[in-house]
């Protein structure tokens, strides 16, 4: 039998101190008892002694200090695993929230994993087609990458997310992806719109979902993304899976930790974020990735609001330093009607290199991506040009960059939530694009390719 | 033989164990903690009880189980079998940790740095009976086709050598005795022990005065760094701070390179070390894996450990440095090295300077930095060589009045600035040409065999410079009044800026050839496109319309100079003779 106290000597937020308990560990799981005979669930933060400090994850709404009884389990968090998980909807903390039976384990795993040997990793290099062309033709991304979509209220990420999750297919195989999605304190219209819209397609079958939504306890969250991990690596590299998991909101998962933090009176970092945000994001977008000798991937899309489109606030700012890019939403391009308003300059996939190419895309993609890139730059710099000084006192030159970067916008950015295109269909877009300039205006890309590829579209 | 020290652990808070009955333990000892037996480091004692950080994640300790100490500071193996290898930030051998545990690294684990079995060829270089003391090169090892490991006494030794002799030995194998004057006798083993807070001796310092070239157009030109100097490179993300990391790495004029990856991304880790048996060095022809050693300690492993990996990784660039060669270290980034201090100096409760961080991060800095340096080595044969720094450094938010990159800027002398614009125009390496500066600049001239020519491209790239100042000024007034307002001489000028700018300073790493540029070919690219700046006023100056001569199809030669085979460097020579063409057909 598990030891059990009666010695919850404080509450405080979402802490419990316990005193005099023997052989409480680090990190481990505990039954709390409160006294209407419900239970809930904690782990043990600290332990000094013989006073262990539990965060609870259900909150601690309703605890009296003299009735409580903390239980210790003994283990770590863990997540009872099986083939049984696809297609089901389960709670933050990984208890089915569907309605249906409990999963029978094939094996427990404990949710915090361990870090992968570097030694032992894959690199990614398999070419991802979503048929959006701002991702495919500009930032591809590939299997085993974690790329995250920086987002701000009001925009529409889960449009993106679920086009993505819909379209996501790897060039010349069938295979599909599986998707884990897990939710951290996102409103129930969000979850269900991501919900309706693999049901509709059919994908819910193998999809697994975590969902913890606004108005469930904070505290659960920080459990939330890593037991959704956990089932992603045991449909991966298990079972031999392509998963694609998708986070949001991770502002959201900060958010809970800092109150954490907060309640532990911890030194702060900036804004108020534990010191070790850093950390303790890399332990979840790390666990992306390939693995040698094992068939299965994760492929991670994590989503985060930033307050105020601010890309320099914490959140933002560490995921973009462990993530492999980031895509970014603009406001103005979403006023502009442009769907997805996906901000191009400032998105990036690091991993794009290596998924490109002969052999892959199409030997002409690198130097097309860099062409399409440095001249939406220049025309988006005439842009802005032209709103001060009125077009007229544009030169000729400015002009064209102008008029390019408009239909670029118009024409390969905005493409709209349903349409997928191949990806030789947004890289002969790009050319047609480019066709207003001159071979010479086009440094960026290889003479051969100029000689191969441009007549084609030359008018 | 004393007894082993036993604590038992009081508290656990994180990777913060604290242990009592500690009683005689050092600062800084190793410890092994639990039951699991997981490596820690005293890091603060108070009356018998010690703070230890730990190297794992502590999850399942709990208080009562036992604390043992090993009674030495956290120390590297040294010896042949460094190179090539891939260690995590506590020198573990990661390859041999995923033949032992499978793809997760596991808690616990004991492997040694060096490699105990297999047996290396010793070959002395002097006589039995030579008097030696430390530092002093009593034999090689061949390690890889081209790295020759020299084998030095190790510290404190002195006296009389004996017993040495040629064959195959293990590390841990005797190849010699040294007798002391006062008759003591130490066996001497080519495998040495190192504590990594501690800088490895020198005979003396000497000022850095020669250029460690790298092969990229913007660094060796405008911003060389010395052999044996600092640089650091600062960057919001998305701005290629891995990428130039890499860049040097592979093509650093260096004997022997060590790659430390702090806290970051498992998968550049993987992509070093996909690449790096592949290339091939440009001065050797072998593969640029037989020159390097690689500590991995990505975000996702523990802090701690991360906390040591810039120590370990320094050791062992020191320990090569004392064979005579010239070392070249990288640290991608020493923000997560500074924020690994920081979330133990909280665990600690230790009081915060400026956003946390530990009071005293910017000494550990300065002192991380001083460890690079040209040298005299300690022994005989004398011999100098030089280590140095390149930092990349994180800033939240790209905002350089962060403390890191503040206490990183007072000590290092090379500052490569990258900056977010220049990374959205896909403008690579991103390095700000108006912010970033380098010390070292006055030794560029001495890169060359020829004198007349390095003063030459000394002359050139201060020129460069100066037109790509006047540019910026310019901007400022085509933006306001447009092109048409400013004169003919000054378009000249913004013209040949935007040539430095798109055909010398942006790079392509992913390209064959634009990867790396030899000095010798960047001087004639350098000099094509002067000559044309200089031939353009010329005709400006008798007539020739500005139009006309931007027009020429010369500057699509220059624009693709870059992508000419190092071995066909005479082609770019050969522009200028077309501009002269040309640019005089327009005179007539």
């Amino acid at each position: 039998m598990f030891t059990e106290y009666k010695t919850v000597q404080s509450i405080s937020g979402p802490l419990l101190l316990v005193e005099s308990v023997q052989n409480a560990r680090y990190g481990e799981i505990v039954e709390i008892e409160i006294g209407d005979g419900s239970i809930r669930h904690g782990q043990i933060l600290q332990v000094d002694r013989d006073k262990a400090l539990v965060q609870v994850f259900e909150g601690t709404e309703g605890i009296d200090i003299s009735r409580a009884t903390v239980r210790l389990i003994g283990k770590p968090q863990q997540l009872a695993v099986s083939m049984d998980i696809l297609g089901r909807v389960f709670n933050g903390t990984g208890e089915p929230k569907d309605g249906g039976a409990e999963i029978i384990a094939e094996k427990r795993l404990n949710i915090n994993g361990n870090p992968i040997n570097p030694y032992s990793r894959d690199y990614p290099n398999e070419f991802i087609q979503t048929g959006i062309s701002t991702i495919d033709g500009l930032n591809p991304i590939v299997r085993g990458q974690k790329l995250p979509i920086f987002s701000g209220s009001g925009l529409p990420h889960d449009e993106i997310t679920a086009q993505v999750a819909r379209q996501a297919t790897v060039l010349g195989k069938d295979e599909q992806f599986a998707v884990v999605f897990a939710a951290m304190g996102i409103t129930f219209e969000a979850a269900q719109f991501f919900i309706n819209d693999l049901q509709s397609t059919g994908a819910i079958e193998r999809a697994v979902m975590f969902i913890n939504l606004a108005n469930d306890p904070a505290i659960e969250r920080i459990a939330t993304p890593r037991v959704a991990l956990t089932a992603a690596e045991y449909l991966a590299f298990d079972k031999d899976m392509h998963v694609l998991v998708i986070l949001n909101d991770m502002t959201n998962y900060c958010e809970a930790l800092r109150q954490i933090s907060a309640a532990r009176k911890e030194v702060p970092g900036r804004r108020g974020y534990p010191g070790y945000l850093y950390t303790d994001l890399a332990t979840i977008y790390e666990r992306a990735g390939r693995i040698k000798n094992k068939k299965g991937s994760i492929t991670m899309m994590p989503v985060l609001t930033m307050p105020e489109d601010d890309k320099t606030h914490p959140v933002p700012d560490l995921t973009g330093y462990i993530t492999e890019g980031q895509i970014i939403l603009s406001r103005s391009l979403h006023r502009k009607a442009v769907a997805p308003p996906v901000d191009v300059l400032p998105s990036l996939s690091r991993l794009k290199d290596k998924g490109i190419g002969e052999g892959k895309t199409r030997q002409d993609h690198a130097d097309l991506y860099n062409q399409l890139y440095s001249a939406y730059a220049r025309g988006k710099e005439c842009q802005e040009l032209a709103t001060i000084l009125g077009e007229a006192a544009l030169s000729d030159e400015d002009k064209k960059y102008m008029t390019y970067a408009n239909e670029f916008e118009k024409r390969y950015i905005s493409q709209g939530y349903s349409a997928n295109r191949t990806v030789e269909q947004t890289l002969d877009l790009g050319w047609e694009l480019l066709s207003m300039f001159e071979d010479t205006e086009l440094k960026r890309i290889r003479v051969e390719f100029l000689k191969k590829y441009m007549p084609k579209f030359r008018k | 033989m004393a007894e082993t020290k036993t604590g038992t652990i009081i508290k656990v808070a994180g990777p913060v164990v604290s242990a009592e009955g500690m009683l005689g333990s050092r600062m800084y000892d190793v410890v092994r903690v639990g039951e699991q037996n997981l490596i820690g480091e005293i890091v603060e004692l108070k009356g018998d009880t010690a703070n230890i950080q730990v190297y794992e994640d502590t999850t399942s300790i709990g208080p009562g189980e036992p604390v043992v100490d090993s009674e030495a500071p956290l120390s590297v193996e040294l010896g042949p079998g460094l190179i090539t290898s891939i260690y995590d930030g506590i020198q573990r051998p990661l390859d041999e940790l995923y033949k032992a545990q499978g793809n997760h690294i596991l808690r616990g684990s004991q492997l040694p740095g060096l490699n105990r079995e297999k047996k290396w060829h010793f070959k002395p270089v002097i006589e039995n009976g030579t008097e030696v003391a430390d530092g002093d090169i009593i034999g090689e090892v061949q390690e890889t086709s081209i790295l020759l490991h020299k084998i030095m006494i190790p510290p404190g030794i002195r006296g009389k050598i004996e017993g040495l002799k040629e064959g195959d030995f293990t590390v841990e194998q005797q190849i010699a005795t040294v007798k002391t004057k006062d008759g003591q006798s130490h066996e001497i083993k080519m495998m040495q022990k190192w504590p990594v807070r501690t800088g490895r001796l020198v005979k003396q310092r000497l000022a850095p005065d020669k250029v460690l070239l790298t092969g990229q157009r913007v660094i060796d030109t405008f911003f060389p760094i010395a052999k044996g100097g600092t640089a650091c490179v600062p960057g919001p993300f998305g701005t290629g701070k891995t990428v130039v990391q890499h860049q040097l790495a592979k093509w650093v004029d260096a004997d022997v390179v060590v790659y430390v990856g702090c806290g970051e991304r498992g998968n550049e880790m993987t992509d070093v070390l996909t690449e790096f048996p592949e290339l091939k060095d440009p001065r050797s022809g072998e593969p640029l894996m037989k020159r390097s050693v690689l500590i991995a300690n990505t975000s996702d492993m523990p802090v701690a450990a991360r906390e040591a990996s810039v120590y370990t990784g320094i050791t062992i660039a020191e320990y090569f440095r004392d064979m005579g060669y010239t070392v070249a270290l990288m640290a991608d980034s020493t923000s997560r090295w500074a924020e690994a201090m920081r979330e133990i100096s909280t665990r600690l409760e230790e009081m915060p300077a400026e956003e946390g961080y530990p009071a005293y991060l910017a000494a550990r800095i300065a002192s991380f930095y001083e460890r690079a340096g040209s040298i005299e080595c300690l022994g005989k044969p004398e011999r100098q060589a030089a280590l140095s720094i390149i930092g990349a450094v994180s800033p939240p938010g790209g905002d350089l009045s962060d403390s890191v990159v503040q206490a990183t800027l007072h000590v290092v002398k090379v500052f490569w600035s990258l900056m977010g614009k220049l990374a959205y125009q896909r403008h690579f390496p991103a390095i700000d040409w108006l912010t970033s500066y380098s010390f070292y600049k006055q030794y560029l001239p001495a890169c060359f065999d020829d004198k007349e020519k390095g003063d030459q491209m000394s002359g050139l790239a201060q020129q460069a410079m100066g037109l790509l100042e006047q540019e910026s000024g310019l901007a400022e007034i085509v933006r306001l009044v447009g092109s048409e307002a400013i004169s003919p001489a000054d378009r000249m000028v913004l013209q040949t800026a935007k040539s430095i700018r798109e055909d010398y300073l942006h790079q392509n790493a992913f390209h064959d050839i634009d990867t790396y540029t030899s000095i010798d070919k960047q001087f004639e690219m350098l000099k094509t496109i002067l000559h044309f700046h200089t031939k353009g006023l010329e005709a400006i100056e008798s007539g020739a319309e500005t139009e006309d001569i931007f027009k020429l199809d010369a500057w699509e030669d220059i624009s693709r100079s870059s992508f000419v085979p190092e071995e066909q460097m005479e082609q770019i020579a050969k522009i200028r003779d077309k501009i002269d063409e040309q640019v005089k057909a327009l005179q007539r």
